[in-house]
């Protein structure tokens, strides 16, 4: 893993003000931010790891425990909300037995929930990867989940 | 004739299938060129969102000018040979409250009200192509500039009266002017892209529409105020935005727009994007500083104002993205014609994103000064469903609750604030008579209480407490007492946090309970929860005379709870019904009714 994560750092100058985006790009590779990857950051700009340490658990982008291997992104702003985004919760935790923050026990999906997409007008919205979603309900969420699963070797 | 269609491709339509609808088109195309029998010159652009998100995709025709809505690929043939007879596909056409077919945007009842400035090109031009910008005045106002001084360009904005877009409304000239008077160097121009409150999108919208009006905007505000360097700090959950803004600062380098010389003239100035970290709190503006040097995002007290030392302790103009959007528009008509439209101490237009229970959700640009009732009512085409309009919430978890009663007021910086409520960065989330008041106040201080930052003892210790007692008022716990001390816990709350998160975080607490106090009263005295939305608190039963037995409340019963056939009365299981709601949502013929719960 040394050299993934190096030749993500090494693509930014040496400065602080870099380490949230390379930190984000950890995120988006390894699904959490390793601990080397913030020992090996901080080397790089020459900053102390606590600081780093502090971003990282700061910033609701990154983590620092493992994510599932398809993130689902509910979102849970006020105009999901009010079209059912609360039975969307309770749906996916009958489906795979994750409440929010939460990564299934096979290690595939981890739940999300985020404030406003900004796509209140397709409301209720979840986001799965990359892939938006509109007017999900407890109807269509199987079908959805489903096809990642399909995917998945 | 040649012939332009235009496809929405904004996250919205994206997410209801428009890339597929691009690409039935383009094969519908070939094949009929192919084929050789006729002539369509149909070109197909991409176009940003075009604020009518819930009847994406959308396709509009020009210069034949008509907008076909919710279009799948398989229409793709139908419209292309109605394109070549000159018909129109009936089918595909926006449909009014009279059954009315609707032909085109500008008589569709959406669009008609509007008045856009902020949201000019968005639906009309290729966001990645400059060329189609520069093609509709792009750039024109950025030339202008480049011939004025900065003092010349600092005063046209004062004359517009432009106030900041992002919420707090201050005069965005006086920003400009402040920043322009120090003579400490490098100066920066900053972007505000973390659009956080739950129910806006204008900023998104425009970041992935139209880019570039942004991108003016803020190399205009960086030749008044004699700025080198810029950022735009965008939400990294703004995927398209991110891209879309990315490229077209490419190509504003590309043709000398940005960078070391821009036209020619020895200015020079280097725009970059920071992705957002995920923090509410970074939309604040000293937050939003800290995360670009690569600190934790906190704000910090503002004795010396950002203005004076902002980033890296140097001048600082931030701006929202709609603010800089209306920036060129200025410039190029001048600051006086930017004032006639509004009101007197809010001039111009506001984009605001009607959203909830509303009929027509998206976005719509209006003056100042229009009524709650005419964007509800007139341009949102009123409540789902026809059913009573009960409150709408304006302003993000810094707003409030604003009741039927107050539907006249008009929307402007200055009116909703006297009422407890704001204007804020421009969310208008519309509830009916099935929204909880309680539950609304508990959902945002509970989205409060994760994105507080920490910093302040009231706004962390005290929005906790506060949760705890919304959320047992909703689940039946509620006691006398409850309601004083929520008051009490704002007033702490909204005195002694540092920055606007803290200060305005009672807002949608202390307006529910100015104006539905008897709903937080029938939660506590009577454990009922009259919107039937607190599940702790209620009951559904179905009301035989009134149920047709369709099983439609069966098919959308999460839990299996509904029982019935055909020709008789479907019936709920009490001890395995989950209390969801879901059934009620699905009756057609509202036979189904929340009751309180037993108690004991």
């Amino acid at each position: 893993m040394t050299e993934e994560i190096l030749s993500l750092i090494t693509k930014y100058p040496k400065e602080l003000r870099y380490a949230l985006a390379a930190m984000q790009d950890m995120q988006r590779q390894f699904k959490h931010v390793p601990r080397e990857g913030i020992e090996l950051l901080a080397q790089h700009i020459g900053c102390k790891t606590a600081q780093l340490y502090s971003m990282a658990t700061f910033y609701k982008a990154l983590s620092l425990d493992a994510k599932g291997k398809h993130i689902i992104k509910l979102c849970d702003g006020t105009a999901c909300h009010i079209r059912g985004a609360n039975q969307l919760i309770d749906g996916i935790e009958r489906l795979l037995g994750i409440a929010p923050g939460e990564t299934s026990q096979d290690g595939l999906f981890s739940l999300e929930l985020v404030n406003c997409l900004g796509s209140c007008a397709i409301a209720p919205v979840m986001v799965v990867d990359e892939t938006y979603y509109s007017k999900v309900t407890l109807e269509k969420l199987p079908e959805i989940i489903d096809a990642y699963r399909e995917v998945t070797p | 004739m040649k012939r332009t269609l235009l496809v929405c491709c904004g996250t919205g339509c994206l997410a209801n299938g428009s890339e597929q609808v691009v690409q039935a088109l383009e094969n519908a195309i070939n094949k009929m060129g192919v084929m050789g029998q006729i002539e369509v010159k149909a070109h197909i652009k991409r176009t940003g969102c075009n604020g009518f998100c819930e009847n994406g995709p959308i396709v509009q025709i020009l210069p034949d000018d008509i907008s076909y809505y919710k279009v799948k690929p398989h229409d793709a043939q139908d419209i292309l040979s109605a394109l070549q007879e000159n018909k129109v596909v009936e089918r595909l056409l926006y449909k009014n409250e009279n059954g009315e077919r609707i032909k085109s945007k500008l008589e569709n009842p959406f669009y008609k009200p509007q008045y856009k400035i902020a949201l000019r090109n968005i639906g009309e031009i290729d966001p990645g192509n400059i060329e189609d910008y520069i093609s509709r005045g792009g750039y024109e106002a950025l030339t202008k500039a480049l011939n004025m001084s900065g003092s010349e360009i600092i005063e046209q904005v004062e004359l517009s009266g432009l106030r900041g877009r992002g919420g707090a409304g201050f005069p965005t000239g006086r920003k400009w002017r402040t920043a322009a008077g120090y003579d400490v160097f490098p100066k920066y121009v900053v972007c505000n892209g973390d659009e956080g409150d739950p129910g806006a999108f204008m900023d998104r919208s425009i970041l992935e529409g139209d880019p570039h009006s942004v991108i003016e905007g803020m190399a205009i505000c960086a030749l008044a105020i004699g700025a080198t360097e810029g950022f735009l700090y965008i939400r990294d959950e703004y995927g398209l935005a991110l891209k879309n803004v990315n490229a077209a600062l490419a190509s504003a380098l590309e043709l000398g727009f940005l960078g070391k010389n821009i036209m020619g003239s020895g200015k020079a100035l280097n725009l970059s994007v920071v992705r957002g970290g995920g923090a509410f709190v970074c939309g604040e503006s000293t937050a939003l500083m800290a995360s670009i040097e690569g600190r934790v995002g906190e704000p910090r007290a503002k004795y010396i104002r950002s203005v004076q030392r902002g980033l890296w302790d140097c001048p600082t103009v931030l701006n929202n993205v709609e603010t800089f959007a209306n920036i060129p528009v200025i410039i190029r008509d001048g600051g006086p014609l930017y004032a006639t439209l509004g009101t007197k101490t809010s001039s111009g237009t506001k984009v605001f994103a009607l959203v909830g229970k509303v009929k027509r959700t998206g976005l719509v640009e209006v003056q100042m000064g229009a009524t709650l009732r005419h964007l509800i009512f007139d341009i949102g085409g009123g409540i789902i469903d026809d059913r009573p309009f009960k409150a709408v919430q304006t302003g993000g978890p810094s707003g409030g609750c604003i009741p039927s009663a107050m539907l006249d007021l008009p929307v402007d910086f200055d009116t909703l604030t006297q009422y407890g409520a704001m204007m804020g960065s421009g969310g208008m989330i519309v509830m009916d008579d099935r929204d909880c008041m309680v539950e609304v106040a508990r959902y945002y201080v509970k989205f409060l209480t994760e994105e507080s930052c920490g910093k302040c003892t009231p706004c962390r210790e005290g929005l906790r407490h506060m949760l705890d007692i919304l959320t047992g008022i909703c689940e039946g716990r509620g006691q006398d007492g409850d309601l004083e001390l929520l008051e009490q816990l704002c007033q702490t709350i909204a005195e002694s946090s540092l920055c606007a998160l803290g200060k305005s975080a009672p807002n949608p607490v202390l307006t529910t309970l100015k104006y539905f106090r008897d709903e937080y009263e029938a939660h506590i005295h009577n454990k009922y929860c009259p919107a039937g939305v607190c599940s702790k608190l209620t009951t559904f039963v179905i009301e035989k005379n009134k149920c047709k037995s369709c099983g439609l409340c069966k098919k959308n019963c999460p839990v299996n709870a509904i029982r019935g056939e055909k020709g008789q009365a479907y019936e709920i299981d009490q001890r395995s019904c989950i209390a969801c709601g879901s059934c009620r949502q699905a009756c057609r013929f509202e036979a189904i009714l929340a009751q309180g719960r037993a108690q004991k």
